[in-house]
């Protein structure tokens, strides 16, 4: 932590809080640490790294506006089936393929928004939820693009830049991945620290003010979700071309309640939030993954109780309150 | 004869069968400083909603300077220059009041939308924002979180606030509202610093406060306007004593 | 004779009947509370699993079952309610989202750990199984038995919030809570017994809903999303409206179901959007 002091001019001590912290550049360099010491486990880590990238397109509506969605797995799912199905039509060129994927995601988030900006509290939780479980019955009922409850199958998906072919160790699965991560991590850092980071936490801390200052809200919230949306695209399409497959789960409710689990579980409102709470959560799953899902399920409910009642801002708001109590006396 | 900053014309809206606002008609001329007084429940309030666009009359009109904004989103009246302050903290206990004020620069300088830029380098935004601050004596607390100010300075941050977008016409209802009486006269001292040009209307049950700081006192009584005119008219008038001052301890 | 459409007709209303029975608690209480208890339906599971044992394990008849059934998820709620619900009725929608979802999530899990996954098959009495004629058309007795339980249920619920001095509190409170609390009425307390009022019809409606819809631990999420449908279609704290609600939404599935399979579950969640869309608060909400 930088230490604030009275003497610091405004703009040093806005500049100081976007400045990259040491702990922050430590963190960045052990996502290397998988490519040496954890080979094969590269391709849990390619699913942790869009798990977490998905989790940070969620950070940016829920834990930074304060637009809660129970739907936020339609844009994942949109932008991997987009994927999928374009790696088929077209042709296997991934980034072209990310792009249309996530592209499609976007435009969906942005015609949604104008429904989800008009809403707040139940209304709004009934909403994403109603159109999240729209999205999920349209993957299922058109069988004849998606392929249903059989999933889509068949995708190929050529080397990266005609060079790094998907191979099975998830290598390049996971190079891919974490570069995606780290380039919208980038993306949202500045995003965050900018003046429309700054107007939606306006609007997660006070709805009723932000008009009396003269603050197009609505707008803002279309314009955070719909960048929400297309990264959320960008996570679905990833995994659609790192795992060359897509099945109905990756647009259902259960996703859309996974990554909210990852989120508060590592802390909503922060940056790195989503991406410890999506290690946590993914690796625990890997770990656990010899018992029957629904026991799963038992365990996360125990975790959701618990970060409600013990932990209100997550692991990172947690420590972070830690760190202040033991640094004062 | 001075140009009107802000005026309307028979405002009346209701909630159900009760009426709270009744064919107001208010003239505020530029620079002026007028208190609105009535007794609790008199619809001071509801009047700032409506001329804000927070409610909906309905029927009459409200004009800021010669243009009619009856019809505007409350975001777009504030972007003419019609600001308010709240009874009631409406703050941002989250951010500090560097923060929150350099949002509302931001918000009027139109940069408020700009994803791509850190905030650090609006310098003149930042600056701006210090200085409303440092006028408003908050330049020492301005990078605590709003939730740990103390009660006054919160409400000086409401003032703040309503600066920050640049006024033309600023309406503030109760700005004293829960300081202690001794530490209010520095809230309305703060008020009465503010530049000319500035076109003031505040709602305030201080008699003292209202006769020491208003060119001009309305009088609501039941969403309708009892009477206007100088301090020193609505001192001498028998039936606002019996509807208002008569029912409160004077002083 | 009456020609088929007003079986279909009947079915919807029907089933619209059980579903207004699951959800109408849910509605008051987020009325009066703005709580948003997602595990709504994981009382109404406790009280179909309340039901199959009885009647499958100690071979109760079918309507002894009820009354039991509410009560237990009436008990059950209680105990949540005291110990963590209470500490959030101020607190974001949410953290109440996720404590609740937490909830439904232990309860789908506890469900399968004890009966399995498999659907729970039930024995209803004789005299409500197999239909009756009328006018052509063969109308089930078990959803003529739900029909007039569930105007029945209406009929408590309206004639106990007119006439009773709870119902009165009740009224005031969802009104305008600040101003109830200003009259003296304990509005926790008010909250609590209407909570656990509402979490036993939901028990109750999940022990009358086995024999139509089936029981398995997936209960508490498949239903919950209709229950939510309804209460925001039929606007918070309005018991009427929860009832209309349930009617319509009731018939656009079961004519849907019957009369475009192909649009599946899609005609709800349209009818869900085009309503909030129109109305916002629901059909009859005033917020």
């Amino acid at each position: 932590m930088t230490q604030v002091t009275s003497s610091m001019t405004p703009q040093a001590y806005l500049k100081s809080l976007s400045r990259w912290r040491a702990a922050e550049i430590v963190f960045w360099l052990a996502t290397l640490l998988p490519f040496f010491l954890f080979p094969s486990y590269l391709s849990l880590a390619s699913q942790i790294a869009l798990a977490a990238l998905f989790a940070l397109s969620l950070d940016i509506i829920l834990g930074y506006a304060g637009v809660v969605s129970l739907g936020h797995a339609a844009f994942f799912g949109v932008g991997a089936y987009a994927a999928g199905i374009f790696s088929k039509m077209v042709w296997g060129e991934p980034l072209t393929g990310l792009l249309f994927g996530a592209t499609l995601a976007g435009l969906l988030g942005y015609a949604s928004s104008f429904i989800i900006a008009r809403f707040r509290h139940l209304t709004l939780i009934m909403i994403t939820l109603g159109l999240g479980l729209l999205a999920h019955e349209v993957a299922n009922r058109a069988h004849w693009l998606t392929g249903g409850s059989d999933g889509l199958q068949g995708i190929e998906i050529w080397p990266v830049f005609g060079l790094f072919k998907f191979d099975l160790y998830g290598t390049t699965a996971y190079g891919y991945s974490l570069a995606l991560l780290f380039i919208f991590f980038l993306a949202s850092r500045r995003l965050l620290n900018s003046p429309f980071g700054l107007a939606l936490r306006g609007i997660r801390e006070n709805w009723v003010r932000m008009p009396a200052i003269g603050a197009e809200r609505q707008a803002h919230i279309r314009k955070a979700y719909t960048i929400a949306a297309f990264m959320a695209g960008v996570a679905g399409a990833a995994l659609a071309q790192t795992t060359e497959s897509v099945s109905l789960e990756s647009i259902g409710f259960q996703r859309s309640a996974d990554v909210l689990v990852m989120l508060v579980l590592g802390g909503a409102g922060r940056l790195y939030g989503g991406l410890v709470g999506a290690t946590i959560f993914m690796v625990a799953r890997d770990q656990f993954s010899g018992i029957a899902p629904q026991y799963w399920y038992f365990w996360i409910g125990v975790l959701l109780v618990t970060v409600v009642m013990v932990l209100p801002n997550g692991i990172l708001g947690g420590l972070s309150k830690l760190t202040a109590r033991w640094r004062k006396p | 004869m001075t140009a009107v900053a802000l005026s309307t014309r028979g405002l009346s809206k209701s909630f159900g069968s009760l009426p709270v606002a009744r064919d107001i008609n208010l003239e505020l001329p530029v620079g002026a400083r007028y208190a609105l007084i009535g007794p609790n429940g008199a619809g001071k309030t509801t009047l700032i909603n409506l001329v804000t666009g927070m409610l909906a009359p309905n029927a009459g009109q409200i004009f800021l300077g010669s243009e009619d904004i009856t019809a505007l989103e409350p975001q777009e009246r504030v972007k003419r220059g019609l600001a308010r302050t709240f009874q009631i903290n409406t703050l941002f206990p989250g951010l500090n009041p560097l923060e929150a004020v350099t949002l509302a620069v931001c918000e009027r300088r139109g940069i408020a939308d700009r994803f791509w830029q850190n905030i650090a380098v609006h310098n003149e935004a930042i600056e701006e924002a210090y200085e409303i601050l440092s006028k408003l004596r908050l330049g020492d607390v301005a990078y605590q979180p709003t939730r740990e100010l103390p009660y006054g300075r919160q409400r000086l941050l409401e003032i703040a606030l309503a600066l920050a977008t640049k006024p033309r016409v600023l309406l503030l209802d109760e700005p004293a509202a829960g300081v202690p009486q001794e530490e209010s006269g520095d809230i309305f001292e703060v008020v009465a610093g503010l530049s000319n040009d500035l076109t003031l209307l505040f709602i305030e049950h201080d008699m003292h406060v209202v006769f020491r700081f208003a060119s001009h006192i309305i009088v609501l009584v039941g969403g309708a306007v009892f009477t206007a005119g100088s301090p020193a008219e609505i001192a001498a008038d028998p039936g606002v004593r019996e509807v208002y001052l008569g029912t409160r301890k004077h002083g | 004779m009456l020609p088929p459409v007003f079986g279909v007709l009947f079915d919807g209303i029907a089933y619209g009947m059980l579903l207004f029975v699951l959800s109408v608690g849910l509605s008051v209480t987020l009325g009066l509370m703005n709580f948003v208890n997602l595990a709504h339906c994981a009382f109404a599971m406790l009280g179909g699993y309340v039901t199959v044992t009885l009647v499958n394990e100690l071979q109760w008849p079918f309507l002894a079952t009820l009354p039991v059934s509410f009560l237990a998820a009436a008990a059950a709620s209680v105990v949540l309610e005291r110990l963590f619900y209470r500490r959030l009725y101020r607190a974001s929608d949410l953290d109440q989202v996720l404590l609740t979802i937490g909830f439904a999530f232990i309860s789908v899990a506890a469900a399968a750990y004890v009966f399995g996954t498999i659907q729970q098959p039930i024995q209803t009495p004789p005299f409500l199984r197999g239909s009756t004629g009328f006018l052509g058309l063969g109308l089930s007795n078990y959803r003529m038995f739900l029909v007039g339980i569930a105007l029945v249920v209406t009929l408590l619920l309206v004639a106990g919030l007119e006439y009773t001095r709870f119902g009165a509190q009740v009224r005031a409170a969802v009104d305008n809570q600040r101003m109830a609390r200003g009259l003296g009425i304990d509005v926790d307390r008010t909250f609590a017994v209407t909570f656990a009022l509402g979490s036993g019809l939901a028990g109750l409606g999940g022990s009358l809903a086995i024999d139509i819809v089936g029981l398995d631990p997936s209960f508490a999420f498949t239903y919950l999303v209709y229950v939510l449908i309804i209460v925001s279609v039929g606007g918070l704290g309005s018991i009427v409206g929860s009832f209309a609600a349930a009617c319509l939404i009731g018939i656009s599935d079961v004519a849907g179901k019957y009369y475009a399979p192909e649009l599946g579950a899609f005609l709800i969640y349209l009818v869900m959007v085009a309503v909030l869309m129109w109305k916002p608060a629901g059909l009859f909400g005033r917020r």
